[in-house]
């Protein structure tokens, strides 16, 4: 293999991981603090269209990706507040939300069909990514680096400072944590918020970086992956790192396979289309027989929490 | 003059069935204003949308078609939700109903006879209930969650599908076109009356509604079903088995939504194309909720998403409102629903404000 495929090879798993790891690290602090939010394929929407259109309106990607987190982030506090004000069911609200931001990006972006914006690219100045070495490092968008940023900084506030030693209260033993004295309802919010602002960018990655043109559509199911995730990585952000990128290199495989031809050529391409999900399926299935008994799910996850006093 | 939401001593019925209606009024003025304010015309939408399929007579036989996939899945989704099975996977289901059923529809295109669309809808009903039965063995042998592997399943079977039609399942005089061939007559779900588009599926669906309502409130497996959904602990005690009734409510949700995917492919479509998977699976999703997870209330939920299906392509071609806008309608009745639920549990009670200087 020579050494630009390898780089290429490694930029494309790169590309294809970031917007999972982003995802669920945000449903990772969500479901850390008992709330399961099933729209994050909803808000991923959300944040491309509206990342997509303050882009193309303004010309300024960092407004582009602030905006997608902003809209995502209100989105996900349409679900907070049904859910933790109301009680609502976790589970039917997280599909109403992925079906509103599925019809809402669809008719956002209905003025954008087809149209491009220029990659929201590579941060470094380009000589230090000419060497194909230097490229693997400094090659990137910065919500690349921004996500591998916030891996570091979900698990230091989740293992390391109070509030998230609060926030984790708060999904294994509300009603103890509430009796201390602390905001059950609050936190859960701050933590939806937080949840889908990072789904917000992880939307705008795919439509201001992964392919700058707008289509319907275009996470492509790829919200739903990042909440198996979740699981894969028994809620932990390191471990979400490593599956973020073993995700990244089996669809990059799919890609290289198509173009790569010989026995690869051999199976269909549908085959490698389903691979991702049915690769979801199996890791489930294997974490699963791993696990001996007691899972690691927060004690409280998509429980309603009702105070009684 | 404050208020107060305060726990009722027991959940209220009016509230209960008052709520969907509430729902769908309350979509009808939100809607409106969303609309306005995004630039469109937001009455003229709502009045599109939600009265024009009811007060055109020539609608009505789209409102029957429409709303039949939608009730069939809807009431085995509303059975498997009654037993906390999360199967959101009918969209799949629906989709491997109607390739089983269309492979038997292809080993007997050269033969006639009536006993071809039966077998074309055992088919289709086994295929959904296979499709079902995958979450149903992970979830009672594994603990694998359900949620997510009906899901993942859902975007696997539509490769599968392309690959048929691309491959295998094309028709040979297609003009290369990625579909199967077009059913025979004996293959072909007939029409209700001469000189209509209305199926047997629509009569169908009000059967497997009525049925399933009969089952769900009269039987043991009813009451199984929703009493280990309900109470997991009272269904140890009282000798249910849990895993018997993930098994059944993954094969009846399954194999309901199978049976929808071949009653669209042998009566509307006639034939599988790549763009046979219209989301009826995911939409059935509301409809379950929206009839308060009960198989007659199925019926009229289906109606009612059946009305913005048609009212939305009305409005598309009358007053130019995208297609996207029926999926912001059919999102915003479900979270309304899901919001004003709290009523059924809650009572909103008007308190005066505290005198000043009180502790909290």
């Amino acid at each position: 293999m020579s050494p630009d495929l390898a780089v290429a090879i490694v930029v494309a798993i790169v590309g294809v991981s970031t917007p999972i790891l982003l995802a669920a690290l945000g449903e990772l602090v969500v479901e850390k603090a008992g709330v399961l939010n099933l729209g994050v394929e909803g808000m991923m929407l959300m944040g491309a269209v509206i990342g997509f259109a303050m882009a193309a309106s303004t010309g300024n990607p960092w407004l582009g990706v602030l905006a997608a987190a902003v809209a995502a982030a209100l989105g996900a506090l349409i679900f907070g507040f049904l859910t933790l004000s109301l009680s609502a069911n976790q589970v039917a609200t997280g599909l109403a939300l992925t079906i509103f931001g599925t019809g809402f990006s669809a008719l956002a972006g209905k003025a954008f069909l087809g149209k491009t914006i220029p990659v929201f690219g590579a941060v470094f100045p380009p000589e230090l990514a000419q060497h194909p070495f230097g490229r693997v490092f400094f090659g990137y968008s910065p919500i690349v680096y921004f996500s591998l940023f916030m891996v570091v900084a979900v698990w230091w506030f989740l293992t390391r400072t109070r509030a998230g030693l609060i926030l984790r209260a708060v999904g294994e033993n509300d009603a103890s944590a509430h009796s201390i004295g602390y905001s059950v309802v609050g936190v859960r919010y701050g933590a939806v918020a937080f949840g889908g602002a990072m789904a917000g960018v992880a939307g705008a990655y795919f439509s201001m970086v992964g392919t700058p043109m707008w289509a319907e559509n275009l996470t492509a199911g790829r919200g739903w992956i990042a909440l198996a995730l979740v699981v894969f990585a028994a809620w932990r952000p390191y471990r979400l790192l490593a599956g973020a990128y073993l995700f990244g290199a089996v669809m990059t495989l799919e890609l290289h396979a198509k173009a790569a031809g010989g026995w690869f050529s051999v199976v269909p391409p549908e085959a490698w289309a389903a691979l991702p999900y049915l690769a979801t399926i199996f890791v489930l299935v294997a974490i699963s027989m791993r696990r001996s008994g007691s899972t690691s799910a927060p004690a409280c996850l998509g429980k309603p929490f009702l105070p009684t006093a | 003059m404050q208020f107060r939401l305060e726990r009722r001593a027991e959940p209220s019925r009016l509230m209960l069935y008052a709520a969907p209606v509430a729902a769908v009024l309350l979509t009808m003025v939100l809607g409106a204003v969303i609309f306005s304010l995004m630039g469109y015309n937001g009455v003229g939408a709502v009045i599109e949308i939600f009265t024009r399929p009811i007060t055109n007579p020539l609608k009505w036989q789209d409102l029957g078609i429409k709303a039949a996939p939608l009730i069939i899945i809807g009431v085995g989704l509303a059975i498997a939700y009654r037993a906390n099975v999360w199967n959101i996977g009918a969209e799949g289901q629906y989709v491997a109903g109607a390739m089983a059923g269309t492979a038997v529809a292809l080993l007997t295109m050269g033969m006639e006879g009536p006993w071809i669309l039966p077998a074309m809808i055992v088919a289709g009903v086994l295929g959904g209930m296979l499709w079902g039965a995958i979450p149903a063995l992970l979830k009672t042998q594994l603990d694998v969650n359900e949620i997510l592997t009906s899901l993942m399943l859902n975007y696997a079977i539509i490769q599968l599908l392309g690959y048929l039609l691309r491959g295998p399942w094309r028709d040979p005089m297609g003009f290369s076109f990625p579909q199967t061939p077009l059913f025979t007559a004996s293959q072909s779900l007939p029409y209700l009356w001469r000189g209509t588009i209305m199926h047997w599926g629509v009569p169908i669906a009000l059967v497997v509604a009525l049925l399933a309502w009969f089952v769900m409130s009269r039987s043991v497996f009813g009451f199984q079903v929703k009493v280990v959904g309900s109470a997991p602990n009272a269904a140890r005690y009282g000798g249910f088995s849990a895993k018997r009734t993930i098994w059944l409510a993954l094969l009846v949700s399954g194999g309901l939504a199978g049976l929808a995917g071949i009653l669209e492919a042998a009566g509307p479509f006639r034939q599988l194309v790549p763009g046979f998977n219209t989301g009826y699976g995911f939409t059935a999703i509301i409809v379950a909720f929206l009839g308060r997870l009960n198989p007659l209330g199925a019926i009229a939920a289906g109606l009612v998403l059946a009305i913005t299906y048609v009212g939305g392509e009305i409005a598309q071609t009358t007053i130019g409102l995208p297609s996207a806008a029926t999926g912001i309608f059919q999102a915003l009745m479900l979270f309304l629903l899901l919001a004003g639920d709290i009523f059924v549990r809650y009572r909103l009670k008007a308190v005066a404000p505290r005198p000043a200087g009180e502790a909290a």
